[in-house]
């Protein structure tokens, strides 16, 4: 097992026999974040990669320059008397949103779900304080706070209680601005923890692989510049969801 | 072009129609003129025409992304839009653009007659002169269509608050033929202006469709009612021995419509009727679809002019004698049109008349209703009798009062990504029907609405997993699902395969209750054909 980078515990499962190496990746990205163990490449001879974000148009900001428009988007709706809403799973996006939120502009609240996954994670590396959204808490106590919930709870009766509120959404999929739209958030921070086109690509040639198998995302489109680019490449199908991939995950949560 | 990206960049990213128009308002107070003059123009689809063919966009594009083009068309399905695309693939860059958004356009104006391999370095120059969102937005003013949930009603709105200039006056200033590379702000906007009025048409006003029942409006003799016309909603206009024909997307279209000259002539200078371009051949009523023959054509020709010739259905006088009669109940408006119609009428003129219709109860109103279709007409429009012409759509003197749908059911074959806020999911669908011997599905229509977005999201993981064989961004799938299919209009066309146009094709409902087997055949849909009605 070696780590992934996606997120925390996350790990690439490499396989050897009779000297031939096979290394499949899971999930993973190549930013450190600083919660996950950062990813490593590791040398094989057929490499199983996800390629979630596997098309061009993806290209990652530097998540400090991302962290630094969340910070700044949440001081302008304080100052607008607002409460900031931003979504992002539970496990893994959530902990990187309160590692780099910044605690000089207000307090840090979080939904029921969140707050019971980084009660688990706390141990395991530094967290900010952090208030559970509960029943007793008032409207007045969360006026140009920022909460932190799960893409499910948007839309919900939960998040009535945060009027006057502006919603953000921390995820790669906020690379399109159809996808912002469609689910009717204000802002969207393009935050992964998967890599995105470059990143893949870098990925695979510091494997020194020439077989690379591809699971889940654009596959097909992977796969076919792969080809091109003098790889042995084929795809692979898998229980992952295929070219549904995180997007529908997210928005059949908030079903 | 920074403020004008800004702007865009606010817009964009809410969904609250007030924050669009402070954003707007904000910008039309702060901008420079000249650059509000052309943010007016874009937001009312008055764009410079395309500089560059799309086809060499993509390649120059794919270029500086060095990626293969088959790459970019991939990813161009998938994000929906070429400009947004475009501006994604496009490596980030270093360097920094000061110029103004009309300087951007003048330089697109120019580019239109420059040899390809300058517009080819001006595209790349600036591509990598400008960060990410500004490179959408120029992208986006050179292949055209700025469709950002800005409504040019939600424009006038914040420019009205940013000019303390009445809404309805400014509506009336925007409309018509104006170049915004040579007018300015002043002469636009704040200037009270003669010399434009000339080819002026007025706002249109619009009407909602009915809510609830006829009879919540109350006393029927309150009303008129005319038969709601499926055509093309124009203004014609006679001033100065000069004809203006005015569409409601508030394109001048007089050169499509040459049998209009005869009204010179026979209306007197002053005139503004307000009615129905409809296909009119042997003194019969056509269909929509007889229509888009004429709509679609640059050149009229003479055969063409005979072979489909049309009629202005009038319905209402909005200037008599130069005087906006506007404000004159919509009784005393109708007895100038009539009088005016039976002084001028003539077999082979070209106007004809919306006749009023009075009921004694909403139960011989409900009856005409009807008799729509055999009229060849979409219902009916109740009008009050003392309402006044309203501008834009306005709730309480006029509603629409459309006869059912026609539906069939049908099933789902092919289907593609959709645009704008439906990138990236399969929302675009094509149905079939069963041909004689229930073997194939016949294409008869294309619908991409009536579900909801769950609907969507459900059907869109269906097709990944469904798909036989792709087309680019077509799939074709496993026929499964059947769609209870609505529509407005039905008529022959030879224009389609299955031999059938139809008007409007929407999802009325998912019947996943229902088989493939249990949908309708083409010669179902056939039979829901109206037989005209010579009298109509």
């Amino acid at each position: 097992m070696h780590p992934a980078g996606h997120i925390i515990g996350s790990s690439q499962i490499r396989v050897e026999h009779k000297g031939e190496v096979w290394v499949f990746t899971g999930d993973y990205k190549t930013e450190d974040d600083g919660i996950a163990v950062s990813y490593e490449p590791v040398k094989c001879h057929t490499f199983i990669t996800e390629c979630t974000f596997g098309l061009p148009a993806f290209k990652w900001q530097p998540q400090s320059e991302v962290y630094t428009d969340i910070n700044n988007w949440w001081a302008e709706n304080k100052d607008e008397g607002k409460t900031s809403v931003i979504f992002g799973y539970s496990l893994g996006k959530a902990q990187r949103l309160l590692r780099y939120l910044d605690t000089d502009i207000g307090k840090i609240y979080t939904h029921g779900a969140i707050e019971n996954m980084t009660e688990v994670i706390r141990p395991l590396t530094a967290m900010p304080e952090t208030t559970r959204v509960t029943r007793e808490t008032t409207k007045d106590q969360l006026k140009g706070n920022i909460v932190v919930a799960p893409p499910s709870a948007h839309g919900s009766t939960w998040i009535r209680k945060m009027v006057p509120y502006v919603t953000a959404s921390a995820s790669g999929w906020m690379t399109f601005r159809g996808a912002r739209r469609r689910r009717a958030i204000d802002k969207g921070f393009v935050l992964s923890d998967h890599c995105d086109w470059h990143g893949l690509l870098e990925s695979i040639k510091a494997t020194g692989a020439e077989k690379i198998i591809s699971t889940h995302g654009y596959t097909d489109i992977f796969t076919r510049y792969l080809l091109e680019q003098g790889y042995d490449a084929r795809t692979e199908a898998t229980q992952y969801e295929g070219e549904l991939g995180e997007e529908n995950k997210e928005e059949s949560n908030e079903d | 072009m920074k403020r004008f990206a800004e702007l865009i960049r606010k817009i964009d990213s809410t969904n609250k129609t007030n924050l669009k128009v402070d954003a707007l308002t904000q910008y039309f107070r702060e901008a420079p003129p000249k650059d509000k003059v052309w943010t007016i123009a874009i937001l009312s689809h008055r764009r410079p025409p395309r500089p560059v063919n799309t086809t060499l966009l993509r390649t120059w594009a794919t270029e500086l992304a060095n990626i293969p083009l088959w790459l970019f068309e991939e990813s161009y399905h998938i994000v929906g839009d070429l400009a947004e695309t475009i501006a994604l693939i496009i490596p980030a860059s270093e360097e920094d653009s000061e110029k103004s958004l009309t300087q951007f356009l003048d330089e697109i104006i120019g580019l239109k007659k420059r040899p390809d391999e300058e517009k080819r370095d001006y595209l790349h120059e600036n591509w990598t002169a400008l960060n990410y969102y500004e490179r959408f937005v120029f992208s986006k003013l050179i292949t055209g269509s700025f469709r950002i949930g800005v409504s040019q009603k939600l424009m006038t709105r914040a420019l009205a608050k940013a000019t303390d200039i009445d809404i309805d006056v400014l509506a009336y200033k925007l409309m018509g033929n104006w170049d915004p590379k040579t007018i300015t702000f002043q002469k636009l906007i704040l200037e009270e202006n003669e010399a434009d009025y000339l080819s002026k048409p007025y706002p249109f006003y619009l009407a909602y469709a009915i809510e609830y029942k006829p009879e919540d409006l109350g006393d029927v003799s309150n009303w008129f009612a005319e038969h709601k016309w499926d055509g093309i909603r124009s203004q014609v206009i006679i001033r100065n021995n000069e004809l203006f024909v005015w569409s409601r997307g508030e394109e001048l279209v007089t050169d499509k419509y040459p049998e209009f000259e005869a009204l010179v002539e026979a209306l007197p200078n002053g005139t503004v009727l307000d009615g129905e371009i409809l296909p009119f051949k042997d003194g019969v009523i056509g269909t929509f679809n007889d229509l888009q023959t004429r709509i679609g054509r640059k050149n009229i020709s003479k055969a063409l002019l005979k072979k489909m010739p049309v009629i202005l259905k009038a319905y209402d006088i909005l200037e008599w004698e130069g005087e906006d009669i506007r404000n004159l109940a919509f009784v005393e408006r109708r007895k100038i049109l009539e009088k005016l119609h039976t002084e001028v009428k003539r077999e082979e003129l070209p106007l004809h008349l919306s006749e009023t219709i009075e009921f004694s109860n909403w139960e011989e109103a409900t009856q005409e209703r009807e008799r729509s279709r055999e009229v060849m007409s979409e219902g009916l429009m109740l009008k009050r009798k003392d309402s006044p012409y309203l501008v834009g759509r306005k709730k309480g003197d006029w509603w629409k009062w459309k006869v059912d749908p026609l539906t069939i059911d049908a099933v789902l074959t092919y289907a593609m990504r959709g645009h704008g806020r439906r990138s990236n999911l399969f929302t675009d669908y094509t149905f079939g029907l069963w041909d004689e011997e229930k073997e194939e599905l016949v294409t008869f229509a294309k619908a991409y609405s009536g579900l909801t977005d769950k609907e969507f999201r459900s059907l869109d993981a269906w097709i990944k997993k469904n798909t036989l064989e792709r087309f680019g961004p077509v799939r074709s799938v496993t026929p499964h699902h059947v769609f209870e299919i609505a529509f407005e209009g039905i008529a022959l066309s030879k224009r389609h395969k299955s031999g059938v146009a139809t008007r409007f094709p929407r999802m009325l409902r998912w019947r996943k209750d229902k088989k493939i087997e249990d949908a309708n055949t083409l010669e179902d849909l056939k039979q829901l054909i109206p037989k005209p009605d010579k009298a109509g």
